[in-house]
């Protein structure tokens, strides 16, 4: 019989060698004249153990990582033999890391292989899909909205009570359009599902469409994401081939199609009316809010705007039911969180869970704390206008309502790890600088007052007026805050004031530590 | 990314716009187009694309310079892109940055004076839970420590 063996081809296993472990393995395999097949899958998202390679048996897939093309050699005879080896990690499904997650958008991610709509079907692709058709619109709408789904893009938004709004607009044409914008630091679910397992973005873009009465989607994908690029386009192709897009999709009388367009570069895109100016070919410059892109988004018409992992949830929700999902989370934060752990950790990678887990559980417990040894000294959650958070705040439960109460954001649910060798001074410079950087300009507080901030930041550091300096920084802080016209301008102040706040030893020193600064 | 590129040529330019005119929304579309056949997006394609679009040259420049994609020259031979973005902070990435600028004796977003190398800033490749991490002419790297980034260098300067 022919061993099947699954290597990642997601983008953060290639970056550490995994092409060239899978042909490592095909030459070794001819070597021993035993029949392979080799199949490239998503990542199973423990990143630490990349590039990990699986085995199918008879108990399951079995683990070895992170395996180096060197150690290939010895891995696939270990595969052959089912002998030991230092590397072998065990049946994949029952790593405590993978087995204590609730993956319920994540399921498939790293087990089929991407490029295959009938490997997403055998394993439940397509049943989410199947029974939406089956509901028609006002009962899809019933189901999303009592999942208690909020976008997954950082607002929070209902999304069942978005995709209403669009569905009750009346126009001759309606889009749905995917923010696969990714650019917060520290986050990566979007990219790994959309190279894991596409045609879950397809299916839940899909359902969004029959539910409004919409007939073009757009998925709009960073230019930093190639190879997502490449896995979107390969499932489209893929999904048009099987009936899943076009005319009479899954065999309705429902007609949807899809085509993904590649951003160029600008952070503030994320923001989606910026992104919808972009996907019309324009400057991605944020318009005023309202009108909303329910009811005048892209080319003026009606739009579903939502991000990559709120699409992805509805599946679930379609083919196991509201309360399924509804059943996980606390408050009025329902189903599960794709939480990425990234920058200076041990075990960093995705981990999807309910919502109510601490900060501290993730940081310490599951991420295992920094990869350099050193103690964590701040957090920062929810990307670059996220807050940083120090231990003192490792009790707060991750969950919307909880971040906010204490000045901070969950976001799209990246949480980057730094340890104590961090000067939180250069982290709130930074946070100023990639606004300037970013700003698309339209609005004076966040253009002029980014690059004030970080003028401002630096008399600081350089030991200029202190205490007047840090009172003109929160002042520039709260008129960021109130008067930009979208979360750049608006957010930007949640890393520079949570680091003044929790970490001001940073920027008033000691005399001695004054002496010893740049 | 970078690679062969062709030579600026006013009628493969018209059929490139030709092309994708037709796409609702097609200026990006176009723009990208043009930088992956020239290598980067000349400025007599800008009324051009103005032309095909019915739009101002004005309009199509603003949403040329808007985007840091964009390139209104050629790079160097070879790009390499480090993550400037938090979780490669995190990782010990200020420190590799300013080991590649040393190494290759240009600052953060120019090119060495042999043209080999354009050395850039990214915000974020989405590997913040392998940083650092780089992208060598659209090849990306993950884990990268002074030993990582020595061979990606000189790879570059090769």
């Amino acid at each position: 019989m022919k061993m099947r063996i699954f290597v990642p081809r997601d983008a953060a296993a290639v970056a550490v060698g995994a092409d060239d472990v899978a042909a490592a393995l095909e030459q070794v395999a001819q070597k021993r004249g035993l029949p392979v097949e080799i199949i490239r899958t998503g990542s199973r998202g423990l990143c630490w153990l990349e590039p990990m390679v699986e085995v199918a048996t008879l108990k399951g897939r079995v683990a070895y990582g992170p395996v180096s093309p060197e150690d290939v050699s010895s891995v696939f005879d270990s595969m052959a033999g089912n002998g030991q080896h230092p590397l072998r990690l065990g049946i994949a499904d029952e790593i405590p890391w993978l087995k204590r997650q609730t993956r319920l958008t994540f399921a498939r991610c790293g087990v089929i292989d991407p490029r295959s709509l009938d490997d997403y079907r055998a394993h439940g692709g397509y049943k989410g899909l199947e029974r939406a058709l089956s509901l028609g619109a006002d009962a899809i709408l019933t189901e999303v909205t009592s999942s208690g789904l909020r976008g997954r893009g950082g607002a929070g938004f209902p999304t069942g009570i978005k995709w209403k709004t669009v569905s009750q607009a009346k126009a001759d044409r309606k889009f749905i359009v995917c923010n696969a914008d990714e650019g917060d630091s520290g986050t990566f679910a979007d990219r790994m599902i959309m190279e894991g397992d596409p045609f879950l973005v397809i299916e839940g873009m899909t359902i969004a469409a029959i539910t409004v009465g919409a007939t073009k989607g757009y998925i709009y994908i960073r230019s930093e994401y190639p190879h997502a690029v490449e896995a979107m386009n390969a499932a489209i192709a893929a999904a048009q081939r099987g009936g899943y897009l076009g005319t009479n999709i899954g065999g309705s009388t429902q007609s949807f199609d899809l085509e993904v367009r590649v951003g160029a570069g600008a952070y503030v895109c994320g923001e989606e009316t910026s992104l919808l100016e972009s996907l019309e070919g324009r400057r991605g410059i944020v318009r005023a809010k309202p009108p909303l892109p329910a009811h005048h988004g892209l080319f003026g018409k009606p739009t579903v705007i939502n991000n990559v992992l709120s699409f992805a949830a509805a599946p679930f929700i379609l083919a196991e039911g509201a309360k399924a999902y509804a059943d996980f989370g606390m408050g009025r934060s329902r189903g599960t969180m794709p939480i990425q752990l990234a920058g200076n950790i041990r075990h960093g990678g995705l981990f999807e869970t309910a919502f109510g887990v601490t900060l501290g559980e993730l940081v310490d417990d599951i991420g295992g704390g920094t990869f350099t040894g050193r103690p964590v000294r701040a957090v920062q959650v929810g990307g670059p206008l996220g807050a940083y958070f120090p231990r003192a705040l490792f009790d707060t439960p991750f969950d919307y309502e909880a971040f906010a109460a204490r000045d901070g954001l969950i976001g799209h649910g990246g949480i980057v790890v730094f340890d104590d060798s961090v000067d939180m001074r250069k982290q709130a410079r930074f946070a100023m600088e990639f606004c300037a950087i970013e700003s698309c300009g339209k609005c004076t507080p966040c253009r002029i007052g980014s690059t004030r901030g970080v003028e401002t930041i630096e008399k600081i550091i350089s030991g200029e007026r202190v205490s007047e300096n840090l009172a003109l920084v929160e002042d520039l802080c709260n008129t960021m805050k109130f008067g930009s016209l979208c979360a750049l301008g608006g957010f930007t102040p949640y890393p520079v004031l949570s680091a003044l706040k929790h970490f001001r030893e940073d920027f008033v020193p000691a005399p001695a530590r004054l002496q010893a600064a740049e | 990314m970078t690679g062969i590129h062709e030579p600026w040529d006013e009628t493969r330019g018209a059929e490139i716009i030709a092309e994708h005119a037709g796409q609702e929304g097609a200026t990006l579309v176009i723009l990208h187009a043009l930088q992956e056949a020239f290598g980067y997006v000349p400025e007599a394609a800008i009324p051009m694309v103005a032309q095909a679009l019915n739009l101002s040259r004005a309009e199509v420049h603003g949403v040329f310079t808007f985007y840091h994609d964009f390139r209104h020259k050629p790079a160097g031979r070879h790009v390499l892109k480090l993550c400037r973005a938090e979780a490669c902070q995190a990782a010990g990435g200020d420190a590799l940055a300013a080991r590649a600028e040393a190494k290759l004796g240009v600052s953060m977003g120019s090119t060495t004076a042999d043209d080999r190398v354009t050395l850039e800033p990214i915000y974020c490749l989405g590997l913040c839970a392998t940083a650092p991490s780089a992208m060598l002419d659209g090849r990306l790297v993950g884990r990268l420590d002074d030993k990582r980034l020595d061979a990606l260098v000189a790879e570059a300067q090769r």
